[in-house]
């Protein structure tokens, strides 16, 4: 390396937002990478929002087009709603990579090469007959940055006593630190975090560190880079932020819960992607009051639960579509047996197995009507990463207000991505309060009638350890009153019609929908879940270009908001967009008849598009 | 943070039989067995010291599910083969709760198998009564997976090609810490097998036969019946020798060659009463216990009734709580505010 070095003054652009995606092995860790590098776009006060997107495999054959992992995080000073819908900036770790993500990459947008990884060998698996990175109309579509960052990441560590492979394995801190270059973060947060990461490894923080620290000086020294970037801080409500995943913030609404009631939150459950994070992080919050307990499966996952709300306890279980299937039976039971119960659904590609790690909303109608018999349950849906805390918190009041099972649905996008999540005051929390029968309920004043109700039809909650009221419940039709076993016909079109009408009732609970935008117009957009983000952008976008687009968002399924009829018919034509085939299209033309829903149904495994969906708007209205 | 605070530590009432009626009339086929162990709880139950608001019996779906209706104490008629998962939730929850399961052979060990391996060898303490009448009941005859092989049933008409599962012996196995047998038609064993059970603190399965006077009469004919019985019951005491037979002249023995039980009779070829295997519950190791389990499958070999098993274990909930309340020893501060403000945060404004 020559001595002389070069003091070259880089050029700073502001920009207001980027996009930018690392994509490499799925054990070249572009998870953490992606990560790490989010957290500094947090700390230096962006908004954001991510979109990691794995393979199921755990380790497909390295350099292979199945093993790409990859990580997107859409950054700014304004307000964020996706994950971005093309990079700007692709971090390609090998040609696989490039290979399956080059055709996402803005045009003109800035590609960065590990070419050390782009050896025949390599080039073969990815399926290149040449080197790509030689063809003039690459070169001539996009700003391309060839670093040998294999070769650059052994000089580094050269005398470090790594073996090759552990060498091998700290290139990410490379690409991490030339990054964090480019968009002008300060190091030593991360430096700090690489200490806590490998705290009981001094070795490997010393060497990713030194890495990490090369990939930056890299950028400075190596004339490689003519200009560097600035993303201000984005202008959001003033308050004290951090960084959650959708699971992760699901997990900190239950735990929430037991710390505002003072009561146990009981999660029973059983691992699947990829809902398995709620379980794990929960499993950390024993001291607020959180029992976890990992059930054989789905179904003990659930039943679990169910007894232990049986028990007085505030419970949830958590799962994805096959494991949802799974526990629809033991649905049907806390539907009759009427306990409250938060079954969360990290909606993901299916049928079957589908596609687990891949995200798709294609579980509304299961979750609405997936069971047999009569058997109407709550269903809300989270609309955002942050947003899962608040609806976790809602999913568990309804629950114990309505002595009901409530179904929450969030998706794979949604619990995987992460976004700022602003930390609440206590006084900013719903109050919640839980409280159980203690004493007789009959007009006799000795005996507990577990199935008379409240002028909302909402039972009482005695729960064993009760002198005096000792009772059973259980699967087969209750009596009205003393919920003892009824085979009387009348009885039971009573109890289906009652419990009906009290999920009706739930009603209450629900806040009209707003309009975004004018309340009537030509288009209105209605999307529900995890799509919030890339249709509100769309009518963002929509309406900046003088459209009369409107957009509703449903956090409420069933039931539905009291004033959405009236909402739906002061718009000419009404748009749904989904990550499924039309469901959410389906049950509003049940529901409101005269409403024939035009649809933009995406199911590819991947979350909507706001340009796309900007498109198709255009071409309808 | 504890679920309730309605448990109130007063003295135990006096109970009699009857507290333990709900009241509702059984709705069993005159003549089954399940009358025979209803009666046998509700007689036990008074005397484990545990108050009625305490006790929660948990059950699947098949005849003897129906058993919680017929209890006036805490009781979820739940699914067909769950009950282990309720009970199990009910349990990590509610620590303080006697909990019991009532269950058949169907029900527990065909789609129920998987919680009920695994509720044994979490060592849950949880009862389990598992009625086995070889045959599945509610559902008018059809073969169960205690039925023995070759039997004929409305599903098997030219004979069961499944061999069938041993209950106890599949208990052990999967490591319950208490594993006993009974019979309907002994009243005085199944009441005291019941109250060791409601005393073991851990994994319990006390599996009674029980005979189906519809579907399945007589199953149990060739033990129970007064000319066979003495020969094919081998009654197992703590502490005693495992003999049998009329003048309990027959006995088992462990033999060290074969490394197998063995039959042997008192008087013949030198065998003396110090031969006979002693019979010890409270081993930890289950093989014994195993090999007893399984000699009612050897043809000529008498069937056990009695307790196989009772070892003490630390239980599921006991670490599970030990864990809780660690981690509340080592974070006494955990609050609202802290469980929100965890992690890197950054302020804006």
């Amino acid at each position: 390396m020559s001595t002389q070095v070069s003091v070259a003054k880089h050029k700073v652009e502001q920009v207001e937002t980027v996009t930018i995606r690392f994509v490499g092995d799925s054990g070249d860790g572009m998870q953490l990478t992606g990560t790490e590098f989010t957290r500094a776009s947090a700390l230096a006060g962006n908004d954001l929002a991510t979109f990691p997107d794995y393979p199921a495999e755990i380790r497909a054959p390295a350099g292979s087009l199945a093993g790409v992992s990859g990580y997107q995080v859409n950054f700014g000073s304004r307000e964020i709603h996706t994950p971005g819908d093309a990079p700007d900036v692709l971090v390609a770790m090998n040609p696989a990579a490039l290979k399956t993500n080059l055709a996402d990459l803005k045009p003109g947008g800035m590609l960065l090469v590990n070419v050390g990884a782009f050896t025949p060998g390599n080039l073969e698996k990815a399926g290149y007959k040449t080197n790509p990175l030689e063809d003039a109309a690459l070169k001539q579509s996009y700003k391309i940055f060839p670093v040998d960052m294999n070769k650059l990441t052994e000089m580094a560590l050269a005398g470090s006593g790594l073996s090759s492979k552990e060498v091998a394995r700290c290139k990410n801190y490379f690409a991490l630190g030339l990054m964090y270059w480019l968009y002008s973060r300060p190091i030593e947060a991360q430096l700090e975090s690489i200490q806590r990461k490998f705290a009981k490894k001094p070795e490997f923080a010393a060497a990713n560190a030194a890495v990490f620290k090369a990939g930056h000086a890299y950028g400075e020294t190596s004339e490689v880079f003519f200009q560097r970037y600035e993303v201000p801080k984005s202008k959001l409500a003033p308050g004290t932020y951090r960084s959650v995943t959708g699971n992760f913030a699901t997990a900190l609404g239950f735990a929430t819960v037991a710390r505002l009631t003072g009561r146990q939150v009981f999660l029973g459950s059983y691992p699947i992607t990829p809902a398995t994070e709620i379980l794990q992080e929960m499993s950390y919050f024993k001291e607020h009051g959180v029992v976890t307990y990992q059930a054989e499966d789905e179904i003990a996952g659930i039943g679990s639960a169910i007894g232990a709300a049986f028990g007085g306890a505030l419970a949830c279980t958590t799962t994805s579509g096959p494991g949802l299937a799974l526990k629809t039976e033991m649905m049907g039971l806390a539907v009759i047996t009427e306990l409250p119960l938060v079954v969360v659904n990290v909606q993901r590609g299916g049928p079957s197995t589908g596609m687990p790690t891949k995200t798709e909303q294609a579980d509304l109608l299961m979750a609405l009507f997936g069971r047999h018999g009569e058997a109407p349950m709550p269903v809300i849906a989270a609309q955002s990463p942050a947003d899962c805390f608040w609806a976790a918190i809602e999913a568990m009041k309804i629950a114990t207000k309505w002595m009901t099972p409530v179904l929450l649905l969030t998706d794979g996008y949604l619990g995987n991505g992460s976004e700022p999540f602003k930390i609440p005051s206590l006084d900013e929390l719903p109050k919640l309060k839980v409280s159980y029968q203690t004493s007789p309920n009959y007009a006799d004043g000795t005996q507990y009638m577990p199935y008379l109700r409240d002028d909302k039809l909402v039972r009482p909650w005695a729960i064993p350890g009760t002198p005096g009221l000792e009772h059973r419940v259980g699967g087969l039709e209750k009596d009205s009153l003393s919920g003892m076993v009824s085979y009387d016909g009348m009885n039971h079109e009573r109890m289906v019609k009652t419990r009906a009408q009290k999920i009706r009732n739930v009603v209450e609970d629900v806040p009209d929908v707003e309009t975004f935008g004018a309340a009537s117009g030509d288009l209105l957009l209605v999307s529900w879940g995890g799509t919030f983000g890339a249709v509100r952008g769309a009518a963002e976008e929509l309406q900046a270009r003088g459209k009369a687009v409107g957009h509703v968002h449903l956090r409420w399924l069933n039931p539905l908001p009291k004033n959405l009829g009236e909402v739906l018919k002061g718009f000419k034509k009404v748009f749904v967009p989904e990550v499924n085939d039309g469901q959410l299209a389906f049950y509003l033309r049940g529901k409101f008849p005269g409403v024939d829903p035009l649809q933009f149904n995406r199911i590819n495994g991947k979350p909507i598009k706001i340009s796309e969906l900007v498109g198709k708007v255009l071409e309808v209205l | 943070m504890s679920t309730t605070n309605t448990t109130v530590n007063t003295a135990l009432p006096t109970y009699t039989k009857k507290d333990f009626e709900s009241g509702v009339d059984p709705r069993w086929c005159p003549g089954c067995g399940d009358y025979s162990i209803i009666n046998q709880v509700q007689r036990a139950l008074p005397a484990v010291g545990v108050k009625r608001e305490n006790i929660v019996f948990i059950s699947g779906i098949g005849c003897s599910s129906r058993f919680p209706y017929y209890m006036n104490n805490y009781g979820m008629h739940t699914l067909h083969g769950r009950a282990p998962s309720f009970a199990s939730g009910l349990k990590v929850s509610r620590p303080e709760l006697q909990v019991w399961i009532v269950t058949g052979d169907g029900d527990a060990l065909a789609i129920g198998g998987n919680h009920f391996i695994h509720a044994m060898r979490r060592n849950l303490d949880l009862k389990m009564l598992l009625f086995n009448n070889r045959i599945y009941g509610l559902t008018k005859g059809q073969v169960s997976p205690t039925s023995e092989l070759g039997k004929k049933t409305k599903t098997t008409p030219h004979g069961s090609p499944d061999y069938p599962f041993n209950p106890p012996a599949l208990a052990l196995g999967s490591g319950a810490t208490f594993v006993a047998r009974t019979v309907d038609v002994e009243g005085a064993h199944m009441g005291a097998v019941i109250k060791a059970a409601a005393e073991h603190k851990g994994s319990t399965l006390v599996e009674i036969f029980q005979n189906c006077p519809v579907f399945n009469d007589g199953a149990y004919d060739f033990l129970t019946d007064k000319a066979v019985k003495a020969d094919a019951l081998l009654r197992m005491e703590q502490g005693k020798p495992l003999l049998f037979g009329k003048d309990s002249k027959k006995g088992i023995r462990f033999n060290p060659q074969s490394a197998e039980l063995e039959v042997v009779t008192l008087g013949e070829d030198g065998v003396t009463e110090k031969d006979i295997l002693v019979h010890d519950a409270k081993r930890e190791d289950p093989t014994i216990a195993f090999m007893l389990a399984n000699l009612s499958t050897r043809p000529g070999f008498p069937t056990p009734i009695g307790v196989f098993r009772d070892v003490s274990l630390p239980t599921c909930e006991e670490l599970t709580w030990k864990l809780i309340d660690g981690a509340k020893a080592k974070k006494p501060d955990a609050s609202l505010e802290k469980l929100l403000d965890g992690g890197d945060t950054w302020t804006i404004g």
